[in-house]
C-alpha cells in the first residue's frame, strides 16, 4: 500500500467542506482496509453518537466472512447481540450466523428463530463452522475453544471493562474494536483505586487498556453523525468531543418537526414550539431543592410527552420527505436514576400515555428516537456528585434524538455547578479525560439557556 | 445515601441521639480481638510515633519512638510491634478442622475432592478509623521487602528478624480489609457507622470520639453537644480534650508538647524518654478506651445469622496466607499483575453483592431499606392459584397474589427470590399487577417446590401468609474464570514476566533519603 492510495485526511479543512457521505465512506474504507489487510493485531474505531457504528460492524463482518475468514463478535448486552444478528440477517439473509446465548429461558429475541440462516445455541460446539458467531462478553467469558478465532469484532468496546476483555481476549488472534468514547464509562460497585494508573486497571475501559499496551495500533474515527440533526451535532461535538469533532449528515432545515395543533400558550406548549423550531428546548421550573423523584419535575416531563402526542407531531427528514406522525414509539424519556424513571412511568400512566420508552442513561445507550425528553441529572439537587457530573451521562441523554431534545430542569443548576467544582482525586498514570463533566455541563447549559421557557406548574 | 439512611439521620438530629440502622450485628467480632491504635509522625511519611496494642483492655502494650527520625529507633519499634502482634497472629495457626474442597487433579485435570485444613478461628485486628486501616497497609508495604541480617549479611541496615514477616501479615490484613464484609481487619468508625446513623455528615463520622458521642452521649447532653465537645474542646493549655484517633496527631500537641520533649531527648536529658512515653500514651489512651467502648456497644447487638458464613471466608483467607508463609513463598508483589487485579476486583464485587443480600436477609431493618428503594417488597398473600408448566413433564407453577404497600421497581418477567424456612432460596417471577389495583400483584413460583407434580409441603405460601420477595439474588455467583497469569493476552501486555523488570522478592532500592 502506498501513500498515494490513502484517502485524504478526514479531519482536514478540505474534507470538512466535502459531502458528508464522501467523508464517511473514505473513513469506512480505511477502516476496512486495516481490518482486512492490515498487519496489526488490533484496529480501534471511535464513533460519535449515531455515526453508523452498527452499519460498520455489519459491513466488516460480512466482508470478513466473504473473504473466507470466520469471526466472532463480542457485544455487551443481549439486546445489542440480538440487534446485530437481526441487522446481519437483514443485509444478507444467506449468511450463516450463530447466536450463542445463555441457557436461561428467554435468553434471546424470539424473532431470531424465524431467520433461516441463523442458528441459536447455548453450546459453542453447536455453532462450529458458522461464518459469524455473536454473543455477549459475559457469555464468551465462559466459552472454551480449542483453536482461537482468527478475527473478532468487539462492539461497544468503550463500555466494556478491561477485566471483561481479559477474560475473552484469549479467544481471538486479532480484533476490530468499535465504540463511542463519549458515552458512560464502565464502573465498579467496589473501590478500584488501588489499581488506578496501572495500564491494566481492571475497572478501566477495554480500549484504554488495549491502547496502553499497544499504543501504535491504527486508530480511526467516523466523522459524520447520521442521527443527530444539524442543530445538535455542533453542540454535542463541541461539548463532549472537543478534540475529535464530527458533524451531522444532514444540513440545517433538512429535518423538520411540526405540530398539527397550535400551542395553547402554556409553558409546555411554548417549549415544544421552541424545540420544533430549534431542535432544543429547556423547560425551566422554579429553583428548589427536591428529592430525587421531584414530583413537579416528573409531572412536567409527563405533560411534555402528553402534549407531544396530543398536538399531532409530525417529523420529516432525508429518508421521509412526507411528514410521518410522531408516535409514542419514537419518543423517549431519559433520567439519571431508576427511581426517577419509575416515577415518570407512573406519571405517564396517569396521563394515559403508554409505549413511550422511559429509562436511565445507562439503558438508553445505543438507542435512537425522534424526540427525547430529559430530566436533567442535576435538577433540584443540593450537590453535584461525580455520578451526576459524569460526562457520559449527559452525553447519552443529549444525543439520542433525530429531531429535538427537550430538557426539564429546575433553575439554578449553573450556580450549583459553580459551588461544586470537580474534586475527584488525581492519580498518577491515569489519562485525564477531556472534557470533564463540569465543563461539559456548563457548555450544554449555556446552549440550552438560549432555548429557555420558564414555567411555574 | 439511601432514603432510609437519610431518614435515620434526620431522626437522629431531631432526637439528639444516633438511630439504629440495624437490628443485628453484621460483622463478626472475635472473642479476643487485637486492638491496635497507631500514631504517626507529622511530616514523616511512614515514621511511626507510637502505638498501643494488645488483647487486654486493661493492659495495653505501649510502643513509643522517642525520636522518629532515627532509623534504628524506628526499627526497634517495628521489632517490638512484631514481637507483640506475630504471636497473636500465629496463635490461630495450629487449631484446625478439616474441610472437603474440590481441587483440580494435575494429572487427570478432573476436579476431585480433597481434605484440606481450615483454621478453627482467625485473628482479628481492630483499629480506630479508616485512616488506621490505611496505616496498617503502609506499615505492611514498608516492611515486607526489608531484608534481615540472616537474608543479607552484607547489607548496611539489616531489619530485625520478624519485621519482614509482620509486613507480609499486615499487607494480607490490609488487602483482606478491601473485601466487602471481611473481618480480619476492621476500623471501629466503620463498624459503628454501619450499625448507627448519627445526626452529622458521613465525613464527621470518621471522628471516633464524635461518633461515640452521638451513639452513647453522656447523661444530660445531646449527641450534637457531646460530638462538638469531642471534636473541638480544648483545655487551658490549648490541647484537645479528646485527642484524635490517629494515626495523625493534633498540631497543637506536636508543637507545644511533643517538639520540646523531643528536643530534651535529643539533648540527652535524663528522664526525657520517660516524659515522651508518657506524652504519647496520653494521646493514645483515650482512643484505646474509645475502641473498647465501641466493642462493648457492638457486642450488645446479637450477631446476624449469616455472619458466621462470612467469617468462615476470613478463616479461609487466614489459612491460605498461613500456608503461603509456611511454604516459603515470597512476599506479596508490589503491584498486582493484570490477572490478579481482575480476580481481586471480581471477588470483591461478588462479596459486595453477597454482603448486600445477606445483610438484608438477616435484618428486617436493612430489608426495609431495600423495600423503600424498590428492590424488595413484602405483603400479605390474598390468593394462591395452582397452575402447571407446559412441556413434556408439567411442573407446578403456582400463581400467588399479594397485596403490598411497597412500590417495587418491577417490569414484566422480573426474577424474584424469597428465602424458605429451610434456608434455601425459592425463585419466582413477576407476572403482572392486578387490573386497576396498583397494590396487588401476581407472582409465579418457578422452583423450590421439589421434583414431584405436587409441591412439597411448606414450599408454597398460603393465603394470609406474610411474604417478602427480593429482586436481588440471595447467593450471587462469582465472575468467569480468568486466564492463568502466564496466558495473559496481548491486549493486556502479555505474560507478566515479560513486562516487569525485577523479580518481586528483591528489597526496595536504597535511596539517599534512607541515610538522612
Amino acid at each position: 500500500m502506498t501513500a498515494l492510495q490513502d484517502p485524504p485526511p478526514t479531519a482536514g479543512a478540505g474534507a470538512r467542506d466535502a459531502d458528508p457521505s464522501v467523508a464517511a465512506a473514505a473513513a469506512t474504507d480505511a477502516i476496512l482496509r486495516d481490518t482486512l489487510h492490515g498487519t496489526r493485531r488490533g484496529v480501534v474505531v471511535d464513533s460519535p453518537p449515531g455515526a453508523g457504528k452498527s452499519t460498520l460492524v455489519v459491513r466488516a463482518a460480512r466482508e470478513l466472512a466473504a473473504a473466507g475468514r470466520p469471526l466472532m463478535i463480542v457485544a455487551q448486552t443481549n439486546a445489542q447481540v440480538d440487534d446485530l444478528v437481526l441487522r446481519l440477517a437483514e443485509k444478507d439473509p444467506e449468511l450463516p450466523v450463530g447466536r450463542l446465548h445463555s441457557s436461561e429461558p428467554g435468553a434471546f429475541d424470539p424473532a431470531l428463530a424465524e431467520l433461516p440462516a441463523v442458528r441459536t445455541s447455548a453450546k459453542i460446539a453447536d455453532l462450529a463452522g458458522l461464518d459469524v458467531v455473536v454473543s455477549t462478553a459475559a457469555k464468551w467469558a465462559y466459552t472454551k475453544v480449542e483453536e482461537p478465532w482468527r478475527h473478532a469484532i468487539v462492539d461497544e468496546a468503550y463500555q466494556m471493562r478491561s477485566d471483561a476483555l481479559l477474560s475473552v481476549a484469549g479467544l481471538f488472534e486479532r480484533a476490530l474494536f468499535v465504540g463511542d468514547p463519549g458515552q458512560l464509562d464502565p464502573f465498579s460497585v467496589v473501590g478500584a483505586e488501588q489499581w488506578a494508573g496501572l495500564t491494566y486497571d481492571p475497572s478501566a475501559s477495554a480500549v484504554s487498556t488495549l491502547l496502553a499496551h499497544n499504543p501504535d495500533l491504527p486508530q480511526h474515527r467516523l466523522p459524520v453523525s447520521w442521527r443527530l440533526p444539524a442543530s445538535a451535532a455542533p453542540l454535542v461535538s463541541a461539548a463532549f468531543y472537543p478534540y475529535t469533532p464530527f458533524r451531522s449528515g444532514t444540513g440545517p432545515g433538512e429535518r423538520r418537526l411540526a405540530f398539527g395543533v397550535p400551542g395553547d400558550g402554556s409553558g409546555v406548549d411554548r417549549v415544544l414550539d421552541e424545540a420544533a423550531e430549534s431542535g432544543w428546548g429547556l423547560l425551566e421550573l422554579p429553583a428548589r431543592r427536591t428529592p430525587r423523584t421531584d414530583p413537579e419535575a416528573v409531572r412536567a416531563v409527563a405533560l411534555v410527552v402528553r402534549r407531544l402526542l396530543d398536538r399531532g407531531g409530525a417529523a420529516s427528514g432525508e429518508h421521509a420527505p412526507e411528514p410521518t406522525p410522531l408516535t409514542a414509539a419514537r419518543i423517549a424519556v431519559g433520567t439519571a436514576h431508576r427511581d426517577q424513571a419509575a416515577a415518570v412511568r407512573a406519571a405517564l400512566a396517569e396521563l394515559g400515555v403508554s409505549d413511550v420508552t422511559v429509562d436511565t442513561a445507562n439503558r438508553l445507550q445505543g438507542r435512537e428516537f425522534d424526540v427525547t425528553v430529559v430530566l436533567h441529572p442535576l435538577s433540584g439537587r443540593p450537590d453535584a456528585t461525580a455520578f451526576h457530573l459524569e460526562t457520559g451521562r449527559l452525553c447519552v441523554l443529549a444525543s439520542r434524538h433525530r429531531h429535538a431534545c427537550i430538557v426539564v430542569c429546575r433553575a439554578g443548576v449553573a450556580d450549583l455547578l459553580d459551588e461544586h467544582p470537580s474534586t475527584e482525586p488525581v492519580s498518577l498514570g491515569v489519562t485525564v479525560k477531556f472534557p470533564d463533566g463540569w465543563e461539559a455541563n456548563h457548555a450544554v447549559l449555556a446552549h440550552l439557556q438560549e432555548h429557555r421557557v420558564a414555567w411555574r406548574p | 445515601m439511601s432514603l432510609i439512611e437519610t431518614l435515620a439521620r434526620m431522626e437522629a438530629v431531631a432526637a439528639g441521639r444516633a438511630r439504629p440502622r440495624c437490628t443485628v450485628r453484621h460483622r463478626h467480632l472475635s472473642e479476643s480481638p487485637l486492638v491496635l491504635v497507631p500514631l504517626t509522625t507529622a511530616g514523616e511519611a511512614g515514621a511511626p510515633l507510637g502505638a498501643l496494642v494488645g488483647t487486654d483492655r486493661e493492659k495495653p502494650a505501649l510502643l513509643a519512638v522517642p525520636q522518629p527520625r532515627n532509623r534504628d529507633l524506628r526499627f526497634a519499634f517495628l521489632a517490638e510491634l512484631a514481637e507483640t502482634v506475630l504471636p497473636y497472629v500465629d496463635g490461630f495457626a495450629d487449631a484446625v478442622e478439616w474441610e472437603e474442597r474440590k481441587e483440580t487433579d494435575p494429572e487427570t485435570g478432573k476436579k476431585v475432592p480433597v481434605q484440606v485444613e481450615l483454621c478453627a478461628d482467625a485473628p482479628q485486628l481492630i483499629v480506630p478509623s479508616a485512616a488506621g486501616v490505611e496505616y496498617v497497609r503502609l506499615l505492611g508495604r514498608s516492611m515486607r521487602f526489608r531484608r534481615t541480617a540472616e537474608q543479607e549479611p552484607e547489607a548496611a541496615h539489616p531489619a530485625p528478624p520478624h519485621v519482614p514477616l509482620l509486613g507480609r501479615w499486615l499487607t494480607h490484613f490490609g488487602e483482606r480489609a478491601r473485601v466487602p464484609g471481611a473481618g480480619l481487619l476492621l476500623p471501629m468508625t466503620g463498624l459503628l457507622a454501619r450499625h448507627w446513623a448519627t445526626g452529622q455528615s458521613v465525613l464527621e463520622d470518621q471522628h471516633l470520639g464524635a461518633l461515640l458521642a452521638w451513639i452513647d452521649p453522656p447523661p444530660g447532653r445531646s449527641g450534637q453537644e457531646a460530638a462538638e465537645f469531642a471534636e473541638s474542646a480544648r483545655d487551658a493549655d490549648g490541647q484537645l480534650r479528646c485527642p484524635p484517633a490517629g494515626p495523625a496527631t493534633d498540631p497543637a500537641f506536636d508543637n507545644r508538647l511533643l517538639a520540646p520533649a523531643m528536643a530534651r531527648y535529643d539533648a540527652g536529658l535524663t528522664g526525657a524518654e520517660e516524659e515522651l512515653r508518657a506524652l504519647i500514651e496520653g494521646q493514645l489512651r483515650p482512643t484505646w478506651d474509645a475502641v473498647w467502648r465501641g466493642l462493648d456497644l457492638l457486642r450488645a447487638l446479637p450477631e446476624g445469622a449469616r455472619v458466621a458464613d462470612r467469617w468462615k471466608r476470613d478463616r479461609w483467607s487466614y489459612t491460605a496466607h498461613r500456608d503461603r508463609v509456611r511454604a516459603g513463598e515470597p512476599p506479596q508483589p508490589r503491584r498486582d499483575d493484570a490477572v490478579t487485579a481482575a480476580q481481586k476486583l471480581s471477588a470483591r464485587e461478588t462479596a459486595q453483592a453477597q454482603l448486600d443480600a445477606q445483610e438484608a436477609l438477616d435484618d428486617p431493618l436493612v430489608m426495609a431499606g431495600r423495600r423503600l428503594a424498590g428492590e424488595a417488597f413484602a405483603g400479605t398473600v390474598t390468593a394462591v392459584e395452582m397452575a402447571m408448566s407446559e412441556g413434556k413433564r408439567p411442573m407446578p407453577r403456582p400463581l400467588v397474589t399479594l397485596r403490598t404497600a411497597d412500590r417495587p421497581l418491577l417490569s414484566g418477567g422480573a426474577k424474584l427470590y424469597r428465602p424458605l424456612a429451610d434456608g434455601r432460596t425459592q425463585p419466582a417471577e413477576f407476572v403482572a399487577y392486578a387490573p386497576g389495583e396498583p397494590d396487588v400483584l401476581v407472582v409465579r413460583l418457578t422452583g423450590g417446590m421439589g421434583r414431584s407434580r405436587t409441591p412439597e409441603p411448606g414450599s408454597v405460601p398460603e393465603p394470609a401468609d406474610t411474604v417478602c420477595w427480593t429482586l436481588f439474588e440471595h447467593a450471587p455467583r462469582g465472575g468467569p474464570e480468568l486466564p492463568d497469569p502466564e496466558d495473559t493476552p496481548w491486549t493486556h501486555g502479555g505474560p507478566p514476566s515479560a513486562t516487569t523488570d525485577a523479580p518481586h522478592e528483591t528489597a526496595d532500592p536504597v535511596t539517599a533519603e534512607d541515610f538522612l
